[in-house]
């Protein structure tokens, strides 16, 4: 073999192991379910293979699935307006601070380290019966008994934003930092407010940040199924937890198959505008 | 004052970060029986509850093993697909890259119901290799981002001068490239430990029964109520996981000062 042909053959080998992984381990089980929807689930023994479109139908038109869908993306959205709203300000703080730049980022980056599951258990202490808010509010005299303030939708989007928050405000971060602050000078000597120079020259160029940041809250909010068990009521189970009671509970592994297919088709839309107007690059970046 | 406004607001978005996780802490010390306030006063009761408790410890185990055997194997694949990616010209490199950061794009629980009904299918069922296969996959795309930004800092020329006085590609690498790399291969395999040992939405699906990890343990607790064993357990984590990687930072550092740089 001539040593063209071991150079073009070596960054393939360097490459097998991990596409190997990726291929049989996400991609080709990605195809099986696929096909795996189209089964139908037996009473008893092995599902029967075939092309049954039993599942999707059921997927697709009962009212009950629809409604936790929808219900899923409302509680995603909000989480994600809600990081917005809090990431912002924050993130412009730290990328326009003098100085200690690096340790408002590591701070910031520390709660990626800290267990989700500890994170998101730590509202119960807050606002649990014998929290600690309830304890001030009692101790203030302000109550008199306890009052229930977990178990809800709005405290399953508290501990999300709480998990979700950090992703957000990094994202913004990395694209605020690269904007050049010459241009927010040059819009005051052009006789712009602050205001106005924030509005009309640092934020439309932070929009790639706050879309990518936006982007990763919503998907990973909507494809949770942990922080409604935790936080949340009987009633405010979201889309994966469908899944889960499918798979695991009821063992129906083709309607699981169909359930994950169309939460994945549904994300996977949003996932594929944002690529068509800003790309991946960006997204890259809030990662790395 | 308008920089003084965004200065408080940002004090806040940071109390509302750290004050919840605060919480578990002064709560894991509390000598109230129930774990709740008012504290009765401060107590290290609650940490030996929990070293003689024999479920949390196997928990412990299995979360160390699991997570040290993904780190070494992602990071392995992690380091060689990223080598390829930039020390090569590939057709098609972009399209790889996507493909190998693809399961960061999959919802988590997809990307689990997929892989246990595919395993199942080749008759590996639910268990410890499950689990590992499940953990290298969503590892490995975070490995790659590493490892991939710092090798694109590395100087080629070096290695080129190796190679050319008569070093063997293995050589080249083991001797030049490989000690250069070490800081992201670190940083790359802690990344990989903390978010295999950090895991639950895929855990809960591939887990055999009777085994569980840290969180999953935490998880099943949970069900009765807040203790607060769960809270010491907390602090014990939190010690762990913001320590490890601090360690692990300064570590990497001093290999970086070591090696000239």
């Amino acid at each position: 073999m001539s040593i063209e042909q071991r150079e073009a053959r070596q960054p393939w080998i360097l490459l097998a192991p991990a596409l190997t992984a990726i291929i049989m381990l996400l991609i080709v089980p990605l195809i099986f379910i696929v096909v795996y929807s189209f089964w139908l689930k037996s009473a008893a023994g092995a599902d029967t293979p075939g092309f049954f479109l039993d599942n999707w139908q059921e997927a697709l038109t009962d009212p009950f699935y629809r409604d936790i869908l929808l219900n899923t993306l409302k509680i995603a959205a909000f989480t994600t307006i809600a990081c917005a709203l809090l990431g912002y300000p924050a993130a412009y703080f730290i990328a326009r601070s003098q100085g200690n730049k690096v340790v408002l980022l590591v701070l910031l980056m520390l709660p990626f380290w800290i267990s989700y599951i500890i994170r998101t258990m730590s509202w119960i202490n807050i606002l649990g019966v014998s929290g600690a808010l309830n304890s001030a509010l009692i101790w203030l005299g302000i109550i008199n008994e306890p009052i229930q303030m977990l178990y809800n939708e709005t405290t399953v989007i508290l501990g999300l934003v709480h998990f979700l928050l950090p992703f957000m405000v990094l994202n913004i971060f990395v694209s605020l930092d690269g904007i050049d602050t010459n241009l927010e000078d040059a819009a005051s000597s052009l006789g712009a407010t602050r205001w106005q120079g924030f509005l009309q020259v640092t934020l439309p160029l932070s929009l790639p940040g706050l879309a990518a940041g936006g982007l990763l809250c919503f998907v990973l909010s909507a494809g949770t199924y942990i922080t409604p068990v935790i936080l949340g009521g009987p009633r405010d189970a979201m889309f994966a937890n469908l899944v889960y009671e499918a798979i695991i509970r009821q063992l129906n592994w083709p309607l699981g198959s169909a359930l994950s297919l169309l939460l994945l088709v549904v994300l996977g839309v949003l996932v594929i505008i944002y690529n068509r107007y800003l790309g991946m690059a960006q997204l890259a970046k809030g990662l790395g | 004052m308008g920089w003084r406004l965004i200065r408080v607001y940002t004090i806040l978005v940071y109390l509302f970060m750290f004050l919840p996780i605060a919480v578990v802490v002064l709560l894991s010390f509390n000598a109230n029986q129930f774990g709740s306030f008012p504290m009765t006063g401060l107590s290290t009761r609650w940490f030996e509850v929990l070293w003689n408790n024999d479920a949390i410890m196997r928990a412990f185990r299995t979360s160390i093993v699991l997570g040290l055997m993904t780190a070494v194997i992602s990071t392995v694949l992690g380091v060689l697909a990223s080598l390829a990616l930039v020390r090569y010209q590939i057709p098609g490199r972009n399209m790889i890259t996507t493909l190998l950061i693809a399961p960061i794009l999959v919802p988590e629980v997809v990307l689990a119901v997929a892989l246990l009904l595919f395993l199942n299918f080749l008759n590996i069922g639910k268990s410890f290799t499950l689990l590992l296969a499940g953990h290298v996959i969503f590892t490995l795309p975070f490995v790659i981002l590493v490892v991939q930004a710092r090798l694109v800092s590395i100087r080629r020329d070096v290695e080129e001068a190796a190679l050319s006085l008569g070093a063997s590609p293995m050589q080249t690498f083991l001797t030049i490239t490989l000690p250069q790399l070490m800081p992201a291969v670190a940083a790359g395999g802690l990344f990989a430990f903390t978010i295999s040992f950090d895991d639950i939405t895929g855990t809960l699906f591939w887990k055999p029964g009777g085994i569980e990890t840290v969180p999953t343990q935490i998880f099943s607790m949970l069900r009765n109520s807040i203790s607060p064993e769960i809270n010491a357990l907390g602090t014990v984590i939190i010690v762990l996981t913001v320590g490890l990687p601090l360690i692990g930072a300064a570590l990497a550092r001093k290999l970086a000062t070591k090696s000239g740089r």
